[in-house]
């Protein structure tokens, strides 16, 4: 999968201020209160279909936990929900406007309404950690050190860390402190939408209940809008009011949605589908047979 | 497998030698091609960076540090050797025509023409281009760079454009270092080791080496470190996944720089000769 070359987006040029050929695709959603919304979005990587008409609305305040096994496209899709991806077909909305329909300077604004927790944290290890909390408010608007640091340890102490972890290199923290580091960074700018990629995968069971309750508590705590995407079952039921899964593209018959379902966390053991009630109880089923036969991978 | 699968490939006529041989060349050519347009579009972002917005000092000046005041010890080593090298290799035949004495106008000239800012920016390539890639390359791998992208920082403009600015500002002074302590280098074997007329080889030294000579090498090195600022970058930032690739961007950082410098080595000589012998028809030069 050639990611970086097929579809990153992160090296366009600081030319146009606004729009490409200076017009902003509006939403004509009947939803007033879908923030995002995914309209029939496909992404292709060389010869290779990871996401096909995926169309699905996020509504403003709702935690939406998106599971699917590995190779599903979920992490793709999350990407391309922030613009890191472009899709090969089809368009993200968000706030009614087509993501990658905006210039350079409007995409940039929009990502910053956007807080991201990559699954490794992604800390920069050439900074401390004060530093790489601070980075997305030194990067956005031009404030007084004093503010920098106030809002820093503000954020390092809401998410449980100690003063003296700021002066702390990333290489020096266990997983679930590189975690919270890493949410601490996404919550700095206050976003309108976090995104969370696998939050607890790594993590012993304490810490990962611990992040899940940072997950609701950044939710009480600020009025936003999450993405969580896990494949731990606890965290899907525990924070999200929708669950959404996704399946692999190349093991679905052609007229299939690779959304298998969508709905409250609640109906996930009731759900229709035998793959997802599978997923669910964490059942190999017939991918032991496919495994042993080789079909798929 | 089903059986009609089975009875597909085996109806399959397997492909010739002759056909896979245009397929390896064919898919090379294009990889090729693909990656030159690659590289084209990557430095043409990094120049409109240059150009409208510049890094942060900060940034700026750890990467001045890594490529310059790190730097300067090994260039400033090697040049010493390199120096002394020329003067041993060199000794035998001039000592047989009885010319010792102008050992020095043969190092220095080649030194300060060739070996000085190839060498220069060969280090530069090993010490700061593998590492260049390295880091970058581990920075997408971890996604470190998804993560700058995801926060409104342009990755380039904070990645790309403060190692290029490090690399074409101080390759000039690692240039003159190793030109100089090459110069030292060679005078100290001759001389003191090899007993030759100290005058006599000041003499002649001063007279091998013109201005423009020293002009060319440094002018030659600005674009030897653009080349190895570039392709480290680009490799850095195209890495595999996973720790191979990381080896592999920075390998190939090196070897690309590598052979790019003494492609473009070659190019500016000829290109530096043309004016040369425009400017001055007769040989002679401005100093």
């Amino acid at each position: 999968m050639n990611e970086v070359s097929a579809s990153d987006d992160g090296d366009d040029i600081p030319e146009s201020g606004h729009s490409h050929q200076g017009v902003v695709e509006t939403q004509p959603s009947d939803d007033e209160q879908s923030l995002i919304e995914a309209r029939d979005v496909s992404v292709v990587f060389d010869d290779q279909v990871v996401l096909q008409d995926i169309a699905l609305q996020i509504t403003r305040g709702q935690t939406v936990a998106i599971i699917g096994e590995s190779g599903c496209g979920k992490t793709v899709f999350m990407k391309t929900l922030v613009g890191l991806v472009r899709p090969t077909r089809g368009e993200i909305f968000f706030d009614g406007e087509g993501l990658h329909h905006m210039g350079y300077a409007e995409l940039t604004q929009t990502r910053r309404r956007f807080g991201f927790v990559f699954q490794n944290a992604a800390l920069f290890d050439s900074m401390s950690v004060f530093e790489n909390v601070a980075f997305p408010l030194r990067q956005s608007e031009v404030v007084s050190e004093t503010v920098v640091e106030e809002s820093v340890m503000q954020h390092l102490a809401e998410v449980g860390l100690p003063r003296n972890v700021a002066y702390k290199r990333p290489a020096e923290l266990s997983g679930g402190m590189r975690k919270r580091v890493g949410l601490a960074r996404a919550l700095i700018l206050k976003p309108e939408v976090v995104v969370y990629d696998e939050p607890t995968t790594g993590l012993d069971p304490i810490m990962s209940d611990v992040i899940n309750e940072l997950i609701l508590d950044t939710r009480r705590r600020y009025p936003v809008t999450s993405v969580v995407v896990t494949h731990d079952m606890h965290t899907a039921r525990k924070v999200a009011d929708r669950v959404l899964m996704f399946y692999p593209r190349t093991r679905l018959d052609e007229n299939e949605s690779q959304v298998l379902f969508d709905g409250p966390p609640s109906s996930l053991e009731h759900a229709e589908d035998r793959r997802v009630r599978q997923f669910v109880r964490g059942e190999a089923g017939e991918r032991l047979t496919e495994l042993a036969h080789g079909l798929s991978g | 497998m089903s059986d009609s699968a089975n009875s597909h490939y085996s109806t399959q006529k397997p492909e010739s030698a002759f056909v896979r041989w245009v397929n390896q060349w064919g898919s090379a050519v294009v990889d090729g091609i693909t990656t030159i347009g690659d590289m084209t579009l990557f430095t043409w972002k990094m120049l409109k960076w240059l150009f409208t917005r510049l890094p942060c000092r900060g940034t700026v000046l750890v990467n001045f540090y890594q490529v310059g005041a790190l730097s300067l010890p090994v260039v400033a080593l090697t040049g010493t050797f390199i120096g002394m090298v020329l003067a041993v290799q060199s000794y035998a035949q001039f000592h047989a025509i009885g010319l010792d004495s102008r050992l020095g106008a043969v190092i220095n000239s080649t030194l300060v023409k060739e070996l000085g800012p190839v060498l220069a920016a060969t280090m530069l390539a090993g010490r700061v281009g593998g590492a260049m890639a390295a880091v970058l390359g581990t920075m997408r791998v971890t996604e470190q760079i998804d993560a700058l992208t995801a926060m409104g920082a342009d990755p380039i403009h904070y990645l790309v454009v403060p190692r290029f600015l490090a690399c074409i500002l101080l390759i000039p002074s690692l240039t003159i270092m190793a030109d100089f302590m090459g110069i030292v280098g060679g005078y100290f074997y001759s001389v003191i080791i090899l007993g030759i007329d100290h005058a006599a080889y000041l003499n002649h030294s001063r007279d091998g080496v013109t201005g423009f000579d020293l002009f060319s090498g440094i002018f030659k090195s600005v674009f030897f470190g653009s080349t190895i600022a570039i392709v480290s970058c680009y490799r850095g930032f195209n890495c595999e996944p996973g720790a191979e690739g990381v080896g592999k961007a920075a390998t190939t950082a090196f070897v690309y720089s590598f052979v790019l410098i003494l492609a473009v080595d070659l190019f500016l000589t000829i290109v530096m000769n043309s004016i040369y012998y425009t400017i001055y028809p007769n040989g002679s030069s401005f100093l």
